[in-house]
């Protein structure tokens, strides 16, 4: 049975009592089995969107580097640039499961409407509605649900990116302001932001523990961007330093307590990583796709290339690791959304969806042979937008040490 | 109601359900009829077949939706409900379980609540037009609907027969191929579109209307909404509540692949065309 009409047997029926219990904060590890109908729905309703409105113009985007700008309006229409945001502030008011669903449907169509989505709901909405006060969550938040603005996250520096805690731009208080000052880079939607989360440190001798979290709107004085950095892939959002020189801000915009910026931005991180494996998830899936549409319509020796051995080696090997990177990922979004502890969960997911992507990428161009090296074809689009998805968020070594801790941790005598 | 499988429709969809929508205006309520067609997601995946016994198609592991028409028909409600010319708008459709999936969707739209008119097994793989229209007439009187919306026609057998048929049980007016519709006091402006361009007519309700492509653009739910449609409700109702007999009167005879395309002949001149022509009984 052809690998899409296989998943979607999977989820023929919704578990409706499941269904209720996911009403009340229940989880379980059957619901791996089958997603609950809402989230089916949900699923659908982002993956009908992605193939209308996202797939055929995802190659065009790519080669303009243009910022989806109509369509991530339509999508703040729909609820999904919010997604876990309470509805009273503007949001879907839907749980982590939901999101990672919508992201990894949206990037299967594009993976910058993918990163640009995931940005905006991890690492801009989340920590506010984490840390902010109700004030800021009124002003920073709700004008952000709707597509109309999106936000950005500012921690690496040019100096550091791994080495978080050895942050260097500075904050210093002048009478009734902050005043920032340094330089922040591979921002990525800064080009588009209209506000940021920034990362500064208000005393260097703490160490990580001087860092705190600012909110400083876009465009500021004192705030300029640097020049849009020309990528590989996900060229459709942007990326580049924000250098801050003499950048007042109220004290007010401070997030969260003094001092408490790291611990902010690993929180942060380790739920945005799920955001990102998503997106790898959603990129594998697409390259999938076009491998094994073209396994069967290319023929070669006779008959279409899918009835070759080394073929469906491949195609098994793809699937297996994009359904294995799947699982984890949702089930680190289920640990979450019940309270649980996920973060090492977390770390795996990451980790697996995105050596999925860039091995399933990879392994697709391989497929398509020759015309998975031109442009006609997406395939050499997907390698070009997974490989990143290694790197940000946590590269793949980070997310080694995260789960090598835990696992110490958890072994500790 | 011979069913007959065009491949050209096959390659996209499978077997059809009388897909039909209702909305509903003023001080009553109208279903809003949505049918469950099987329409074929990934086409490049799934081929269609007919099954060996030449009865039908397969049905079994394809994916079900809303056919396009009826999503048409139902975004005309809704918008209808928006301009706050219509009180509530109902979803209805007839087929097994699988039907209150679409039936949902209708609701994720914005529908307000569903009716979900069960028929399976034998019966539903017979059910016709004839059978439908008389179900939703039946519906429209104990609902006390004003205005019936469905899909011009379902994609997968394409019959075309149930909003007018519905009308004519009812013995309501009807505005068929509507490319735009207003509600002016008691009176529906309809614009057909028809072979010979638009006709423009005025019927009173309560009356029949089928979608055609141009009415409008059905929207992608919200998360909210979706949230939302959980809540809503989808009453059960049988065919023998409602006093209606599914029994069809028709039988398929059987149902065969469209013959394999010939390849074509190049000719030199225009008469080589026409003497070829000759020969194969075309001309």
């Amino acid at each position: 049975m052809p690998l899409d009409a296989f998943a979607a047997s999977l989820f023929k029926r919704p578990m409706q009592t499941l269904g209720m219990a996911v009403g009340h904060g229940v989880r379980c590890l059957s619901q791996l089995a089958e997603l609950p109908e809402l989230h089916q729905m949900m699923r659908q309703t982002c993956r009908d969107y992605a193939q209308k409105e996202l797939a055929p113009i995802a190659a065009q985007l790519d080669k303009d580097h243009k910022f989806p700008a109509k369509q991530v309006k339509e999508l703040g229409a729909m609820g999904v640039m919010a997604v876990e945001v309470p509805e009273s502030l503007g949001g879907a008011g839907m749980d982590y499961l939901a999101y990672c669903l919508a992201v990894e449907e949206l990037s299967r169509g594009c993976a910058s409407t993918g990163v640009i989505v995931s940005v905006n709901n991890s690492l801009y909405l989340g920590p506010i509605l984490k840390f902010g006060t109700e004030e800021q969550k009124k002003q920073w938040i709700t004008p952000f649900t709707t597509g109309e603005r999106v936000g950005c996250f500012a921690l690496s520096e040019p100096g550091n990116g791994s080495d978080a805690g050895a942050a260097s731009t500075l904050a210093q208080q002048e009478g009734d302001e902050w005043v920032l000052s340094g330089t922040k880079a591979w921002i990525t939607n800064c080009w588009d932001a209209s506000a940021t989360v920034v990362f500064a440190t208000t005393d260097k001798s703490l160490k990580h523990k001087g860092i705190s979290a600012f909110l400083v709107p876009m465009p500021h004085p004192g705030l300029s961007l640097g020049k849009k950095e020309d990528k590989l892939g996900i060229r459709a959002s942007s990326t580049a330093n924000i250098i801050l020189e003499d950048c007042h801000i109220p004290l007010g915009n401070m997030l969260g307590e003094r001092g408490m910026g790291f611990k902010i931005a690993m929180q942060t991180l380790d739920s945005g990583r799920l955001g990102i494996a998503a997106q790898a998830l959603g990129i594998a899936q697409a390259a999938l796709d076009c491998a094994a549409d073209y396994a069967h319509k290319r023929t070669a020796f006779g008959a279409p290339i899918g009835k070759l051995q080394a073929i469906q080696f491949k195609l098994a090997d793809m699937a297996l690791a994009i359904e294995s990177a799947r699982l984890l990922t949702w089930r680190a979004a289920m640990l979450r959304d019940a309270k649980k502890p996920f973060t090492k969960e977390a770390a795996m997911a990451k980790l697996a969806a995105s050596e999925a992507a860039t091995f399933v990428s990879h392994q697709a161009i391989q497929v398509l042979g020759g015309m998975g090296y031109v442009t006609d074809m997406p395939a050499e689009r997907h390698y070009r937008d997974a490989r990143i998805t290694e790197i940000y968020e946590g590269t793949s070594e980070i997310q080694r040490l995260v789960i090598a801790n835990n696992i110490l941790k958890e072994y500790q005598q | 109601m011979h069913r007959s499988s065009e491949v050209k429709h096959v390659a996209s969809y499978l077997n059809t359900r009388g897909c039909e929508c209702f909305g509903q205006p003023c001080e009553s309520h109208c279903p809003v009829l949505t049918d469950r067609t099987i329409h074929v997601q990934l086409k490049t995946f799934i081929k269609i077949r007919v099954k060996p016994d030449r009865t039908g198609v397969v049905t079994d592991g394809v994916k079900h939706s809303m056919n396009p028409f009826c999503e048409i028909a139902v975004e005309e409600a809704i918008k209808l409900k928006e301009k706050k010319l219509v009180k509530e708008v109902v979803a209805v459709s007839c087929g097994p379980q699988q039907v209150q999936e679409t039936i949902r969707t209708a609701l994720a739209m914005g529908a307000d609540r569903g009716i979900h008119v069960e028929v399976s097994g034998k019966d539903y793989e017979t059910l016709g037009p004839l059978q439908v229209s008389k179900i939703f007439a039946a519906l429209a009187k104990k609902e006390q609907a004003d205005l019936i919306i469905l899909g011009k026609q379902a994609i997968d057998d394409d019959c075309n027969q149930t909003g007018q048929m519905t009308a004519a049980l009812l013995d309501w007016p009807q505005g068929t191929f509507a490319s735009e519709m207003t509600l002016e006091a008691d009176k529906l402006k309809v614009v057909r579109e028809v072979d010979g361009g638009l006709e423009t007519i005025k019927i009173k309700l309560p009356a029949v209307v089928t979608a055609d492509l141009r009415l409008n653009t059905p929207r992608y739910a919200t998360l909210p909404n979706i949230m939302k449609a959980k809540k809503k409700k989808i009453a059960n109702v049988k065919p023998a509540d409602l006093g209606v007999d599914v029994c069809s009167r028709l039988e398929v005879l059987k149902v065969d692949e469209p013959p394999q395309r010939q390849a074509g002949v190049k000719v030199e001149t225009v008469d080589d065309l026409v003497g070829k022509l000759k020969e194969a009984g075309r001309v």
